[in-house]
């Protein structure tokens, strides 16, 4: 859009013009959502002015009312399991995958019944899936951790094993030959090789889980598995018109996401752009 | 040399458990679910086989075909409006300006947002906000709360299209990044600049970024549930009612467990449609023009 020469001039207008931008649409929200939850129900009439006086007791009631330290373990505890569970399965059944499609039509079967359950969204399967999860007892915290464990593969294969093609088999053989098994040879030799990749399904799976609203909403009925996202939902018409609190609520739950945003920036931007430009 | 036929247990270990599990949680719920789409079940009780009739009985339904129309009509609007202004968006941001990373990485915040909380925000912003400055500067159209009209879906598409341009600008500006400065000045010297060096050089150049946004999010807003239920609940009326929205508050509380799956099985032949649709034209093109 510069037209002009380019220099390594800066471009004074869009520089200015994408920080307003930034200001009125991005920062604007934030801010509106950060004065509502500071300030009390008479101050109401000014939205957008500061408060008064700070009202953290805003956070204690809205803290208090959606029982937020016990859906706060909810979702760290889905958060996390899932996370670690989805790097070592995943990455191991992609490793197995990749290896031996060329070797072995069940192995190509697997990629290939794996990589296009990619175009099955959730919403589809998700009348039979309560069935299903009330069946096998994973309509609770750990079952539906397990369950994104499992629903990730599609998309997680797909990544690792793009990534895994790229290492050379020389380093396998050359481990086989020295008396290493598959596991130890995955352990010691590619998993420390994946790691770029694994940055990436971390970072999409956290925020996949930490975010997901649509899977709890049908899955998790009972009131103590509720997710921090759930309860915001569910808490809505108790809320009400108390704007105060709910805002205190919202930010309750962005506030871990905000942190994790600023100091893990570069990696999630990265993280997010190679797995996006592997699809 | 003869070792390599035989396949060492370990990697059937590695895989088979998972795929098991995947086909008793997610192949299987599938396949459950496009059989019980040729039955009557309602979720409970008995049920009978009644061949294609859920299917045909989708095509004379105002609600179902409303939905569908309405969530087209919504992804299309959303992925072009999206598409283009996130474009636009990494254009800038790829010029010489000051902070790129600070606001690369602000434009970019909105992704890590949950779709849910972004939607009650501005669905108070709709609500509230606008309305104020609406009856403050005398604009009319501006001094009602568009969520309880019949534009209520224009409130929607701003919504969606708040979040989703953070994640298509990131991508475009990683394709723009990866065009050669040198092609702009070889470029620059035959007289090509502006609009016109952006459609002859820098649009050919990233079209396999544009296939990676116009497929992503094409899907996503032909599946968009969490804004639409947190901010209109698919109203007013059945107004802003989308596919997903439909099968999830008729297909769980309103005892159409087989007809929703066949609504449901409907829409996995249309995505799937479209997306081969997508990407088959859009790589052709891409072909063409490298």
């Amino acid at each position: 859009m510069t037209g002009k020469k380019i220099g390594q001039k800066t471009n004074w207008p869009v520089t200015l013009l994408l920080f307003l931008i930034a200001a009125v649409f991005i920062f604007g929200p934030l801010y509106m959502t950060v004065v509502i939850a500071l300030k009390s129900p008479q101050e109401m009439a000014n939205v957008l002015a500061l408060p008064k006086s700070i009202q953290w007791d805003n956070f204690r009631k809205a803290w208090e009312m959606t029982e937020f330290p016990k859906k706060f373990a909810n979702t760290v505890f889905i958060t996390f399991v899932n996370l670690g569970f989805t790097i070592v399965t995943n990455a191991l059944a992609s490793y197995a995958i990749e290896r031996k499609r060329k070797k072995s039509r069940f192995f190509n079967l697997m990629y290939y019944y794996f990589i296009s359950a990619m175009f099955i969204p959730f919403n589809v399967l998700m009348l039979p899936l309560v069935n299903q999860a009330y069946r096998f007892h994973v309509d609770n915290v750990v079952g539906i951790t397990f369950l994104y464990v499992v629903f990730g593969m599609p998309m997680n294969t797909f990544l690792y094993t793009g990534y895994i093609r790229s290492i050379t088999e020389n380093l396998d053989e050359a481990a086989m030959i020295d008396g290493a098994s598959p596991i130890q040879i995955f352990f010691k030799i590619i998993f420390p090789i994946l790691k770029p990749m694994t940055a990436t399904v971390a970072i999409l799976s956290v925020m996949w889980t930490w975010n997901d609203f649509l899977m709890p909403l049908v899955l998790l009925s009972d009131k103590k598995y509720q997710t921090l996202q759930l309860a915001q939902f569910v808490f809505q018409g108790q809320f009400n018109t108390q704007y105060n609190l709910a805002f205190a609520s919202y930010l309750l739950v962005i506030l871990p996401v905000l942190i994790f945003y600023i100091i893990c920036q570069k990696w999630i931007i990265s993280g997010v752009v190679s797995g996006a430009v592997k699809q | 040399m003869k070792q390599k036929k035989k396949i060492n247990v370990y990697f059937y270990i590695m895989v088979v458990p998972m795929a098991v599990l995947f086909f008793i949680f997610h192949t299987f719920p599938f396949l459950q679910g496009v059989f019980f789409s040729f039955t009557d079940w309602k979720g409970y009780g008995d049920w009978n086989f009644v061949g294609l009739r859920n299917y045909l009985n989708i095509f004379k339904d105002k609600n179902v075909l409303s939905a569908y129309f309405f969530t087209f009509k919504f992804a299309i609007c959303a992925t072009v409006l999206v598409n283009v202004l996130s474009l636009a968006l990494a254009c800038a941001l790829n010029t010489n300006v000051k902070g790129k990373n600070f606001l690369k990485a602000v434009y970019f915040l909105p992704y890590m947002l949950g779709t849910l909380i972004i939607s009650y925000v501005f669905k108070y912003i709709f609500s509230n906000i606008v309305p104020m400055f609406g009856k403050a500067m005398g604009i009319e159209i501006l001094s009602k709360n568009i969520l309880g009209t019949t534009h209520a879906w224009i409130g929607l598409l701003i919504v969606t299209i708040w979040q989703s341009m953070a994640f298509n600008t990131l991508i475009y500006l990683s394709g723009l990044q990866t065009v050669d400065k040198g092609l702009y000045e070889a470029a620059a010297l035959d007289g090509a600049t502006g609009i016109k060096r952006f459609m002859k050089i820098t649009f050919p150049l990233i079209a396999p970024f544009f296939t990676i946004n116009m497929v992503l999010s094409g899907k996503n807003f032909l599946m968009a549930f969490d804004q639409f239920l947190a901010m209109t609940n698919g109203g007013p009326g059945t107004a802003t009612t989308t596919i997903s929205v439909l099968i999830y508050k008729k297909g769980f509380s309103g005892g159409q467990f087989a007809y929703q799956s066949a609504n449901a099985v409907l829409m996995f032949v249309m995505v799937v449609l479209i997306s081969v649709f997508q990407l088959r034209v859009l790589e052709k093109r891409e072909e063409k023009v490298s």
